[in-house]
């Protein structure tokens, strides 16, 4: 994997106290206060059960969500630029030149009467202003660059008549053509084979390194999460529970639902393994409990766990988690070295 | 795709084969006399018979099927009875003022009713989505005769901008594309116009809006398409589906409409079948009948190719 990158680089994107909440009766609130900065050339893994809230926040970062029913808050900047303020022909710019998302199921997020060549070189026409012909040249080069064997037929394949590995190599070309500098991967191996899944991974960290851009990996698959990333933000019910370097979660958790997965999962951590090893189901987006999310699932739960705020305990290496008992098991530590 | 093609039009032989004999049961099977119409009541019984053999009456249905079906095949549909002229030429004048009619009303209830389908479903649970809905209902559910009475009372005998009957000046039945015979046009094409409008724009407005909310729309957002690349997608998602509603709506059109060419008496298709019908012409109903029949057939053909060939997905197959 590509090393930590130092702490003086300007983070490609800034992410503060992010939260959506979809209108409704009751409104849902998909995603709470999240932070995060990613580095350029970084790789953050998100990891969280299903509908924690990952696919709307990576949505975000592109503005992809329902304008009229979606309400926005705090701010997201990437390359310099603030996402939420940007309006008509620079937020077109900014998808897919700046960021581009590779979807979970190629098979829904491909246009099913363009072939795939149109498709990808319609991207290109649209950023770069190239010529049709140059833009089929480039098409082509992204296939090979994603290594579809025969690439030249398959430019005039549409998208159902390609295999789901093939589609998804397709869908990751589609993603790459105008170079993004961030690459938002929302489980893009979930709805293959497990044999195509690894291939898949393995390609997405090769071009990850060749082609050195940021990449927002999210999954509720830990084996993949660590395979990928270089840093992880476990979620829970809409907010980022824990984050750190991979090595540092995994061998040392210190958010009980980050334990509770990794106890579960991490034993011969294989793709293929889901998040389901937590007792209990995760509390309603529309009805979420004060203070802690978890403590309803929590066997460490107790009073102070349903107030908030919820204190922050912080490591080094820009590691937290934000846990009551985390937080206080670290100042008594502290205090006993003291003493 | 040609052999598809070659395949399609193979099948429809048979189809054929069983709408002609449809036809000719059809008419056969109801009562009355054939004859009725042309004879005097008092007529004798030899007279009668005499008729029948001259018709071709008196044989058994399957030879009158089968000599039936054979100068059909040649263009050959007999003579009307109640006029003497030949039922291949009556049918193909009217098929030529009933296309002129339902080509007009196809441009304009395919072009109004295709844009407000779009516009709703493309701005759904607008106030313009209201609009477009609301307008497509009482186009669906109003009753186009009664529209075309209404139309008729307004603009031919309150206004008088219009004239209310016919299809020419002075009752002619030889179309010409100049402002003396296309005023003529303008009510009945408008009144019937209506029907695919609404239908059009209803099923356009679903097709549209189911599209929007599928996943690859989002993929077109994600990379970058600006709305009118974005509508060009959805353009030619929706097309096939849209087609072959049109075409199915055309077919109707195409088939004449009994009851607006009688409000109007515009000479077509439909104002013959119901003459035939009335006057009990058998010939000239079984005539009508087939070649109606075969253009829907024909059509069906026309449809199902073109949204073959436009959906890569029915391909290959
Ligand atoms: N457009 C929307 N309108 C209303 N609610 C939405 C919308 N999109 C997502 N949600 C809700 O937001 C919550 C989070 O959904 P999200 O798709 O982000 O989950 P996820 O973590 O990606 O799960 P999965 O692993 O199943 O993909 C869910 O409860 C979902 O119902
Ligand atoms: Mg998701």
């Amino acid at each position: 994997m590509t090393p930590l990158p130092s702490q003086s680089d300007t983070p490609l994107v800034r992410v503060h106290d992010l939260s959506v909440r979809f209108a409704g009766t009751p409104p849902v609130h998909a995603v709470n206060n999240v932070s995060f900065d990613l580095a350029p050339g970084e790789v953050l893994g998100i990891l969280g059960e299903s509908g924690s809230g990952k696919s709307v926040t990576l949505k975000t970062l592109l503005r992809l969500l329902p304008e009229r029913k979606t309400r926005i808050t705090g701010t997201i900047e990437v390359d310099g630029q603030d996402v939420l303020s940007l309006q008509g022909r620079a937020l077109a710019d900014h998808r897919g030149g700046v960021a581009s998302m590779i979807f979970q199921d190629p098979s829904l997020a491909l246009d099913p009467v363009y072939t795939i060549g149109q498709q990808i070189a319609e991207t290109v026409i649209r950023h770069e202003g190239a010529s049709k012909t140059d833009a089929m040249a480039r098409a082509l080069e992204m296939l090979e660059l994603v290594r579809i064997p025969s690439a030249r037929r398959r430019l005039d394949n549409y998208p159902h008549e390609m295999s789901g590995g093939m589609r998804q190599r397709a869908m990751i070309a589609l993603a790459l053509a105008c170079r993004p500098k961030l690459l938002l991967a929302d489980e893009p191996t979930t709805a293959l084979d497990a044999t195509v899944q690894i291939q898949i991974l393995l390609l997405l960290r090769d071009l990850q390194q060749e082609l050195g851009m940021g990449v927002i990996f999210v999954t509720h698959d830990i084996g993949v999460a660590v395979e990928v990333s270089d840093r992880l933000a476990v979620m829970y019910a809409g907010s980022f529970v824990e984050t750190g370097s991979v090595r540092d979660v995994i061998r040392d958790a210190r958010h009980p639902y980050s334990k509770g997965l990794l106890a579960a999962n991490l034993v011969g951590a294989v793709p293929g393994t889901r998040l389901d090893a937590v007792p209990g189901a995760p509390p309603a987006l529309s009805a979420l409990p004060e203070g802690c999310s978890f403590a309803p699932r929590c066997a460490h739960a107790e009073a102070a766990c349903s107030a908030s705020p919820i204190p922050v305990w912080t490591g080094g290496d820009g590691r937290w988690a934000r846990c009551v008992q985390a937080s206080r098991a670290e100042a008594m530590a502290g205090a006993g070295g003291r003493s | 795709m040609i052999s598809f093609i070659l395949r399609r039009i193979l099948y429809t032989v048979p189809i054929m084969l069983g709408v002609s004999l449809v036809c000719f049961a059809l008419v056969h099977i109801s009562p009355g006399d054939p004859l009725v119409s042309i004879l005097p009541p008092d007529a004798s019984v030899e007279l009668q018979q005499q008729m029948m053999a001259i018709y071709g009456f008196d044989r058994s249905y399957p030879e009158q099927f089968l000599r039936w079906l054979g100068r059909a095949v040649q263009g050959d549909l007999g003579n009307s009875i109640a006029t003497g002229r030949p039922v291949a030429s009556e049918v193909f004048n009217a098929v030529g003022n009933t296309l002129i009619l339902a080509v007009t009303a196809t441009i304009i209830g395919f072009t109004l009713g295709g844009l407000f389908g779009f516009v709703a479903g493309y701005f759904r649970d607008s106030w313009i989505d209201k609009l477009a809905t609301a307008i497509s209902v009482i186009g669906v559910s109003v009753p186009h005769y009664w529209l075309g009475m209404v139309m008729v009372i307004i603009f031919s005998v309150e206004l008088r901008w219009l004239p209310a009957t016919g299809a020419g000046p002075g009752g002619s039945s030889q179309w010409i594309w100049d402002w003396e015979h296309m005023q003529y046009l303008i009510l009945p094409a408008i009144t019937m116009s209506v029907i695919p409008m609404g239908i059009v724009a209803r099923t356009v407005r679903a097709l549209v809006a189911d599209i929007l909310q599928q996943e690859f729309v989002s993929g077109l957002r994600a990379k970058g398409l600006l709305d009118r690349g974005v509508l060009a997608h959805v353009i030619k998602n929706a097309a096939p589906t849209a087609l072959a509603v049109m075409g199915l709506q055309l077919g109707y059109l195409l088939g004449g409409s009994i009851l607006i060419e009688t409000v109007f008496s515009w000479p077509g298709t439909g104002f013959l079948l119901g003459q035939a019908i009335f006057q009990r012409d058998l010939p000239l109903l079984q005539g009508t009948i087939l070649v109606l029949a075969m253009f829907f057939v024909i059509l069906n053909l026309l449809v199902d190719v073109a949204q073959t060939s436009l959906d890569p997905r029915l391909q290959r197959g």
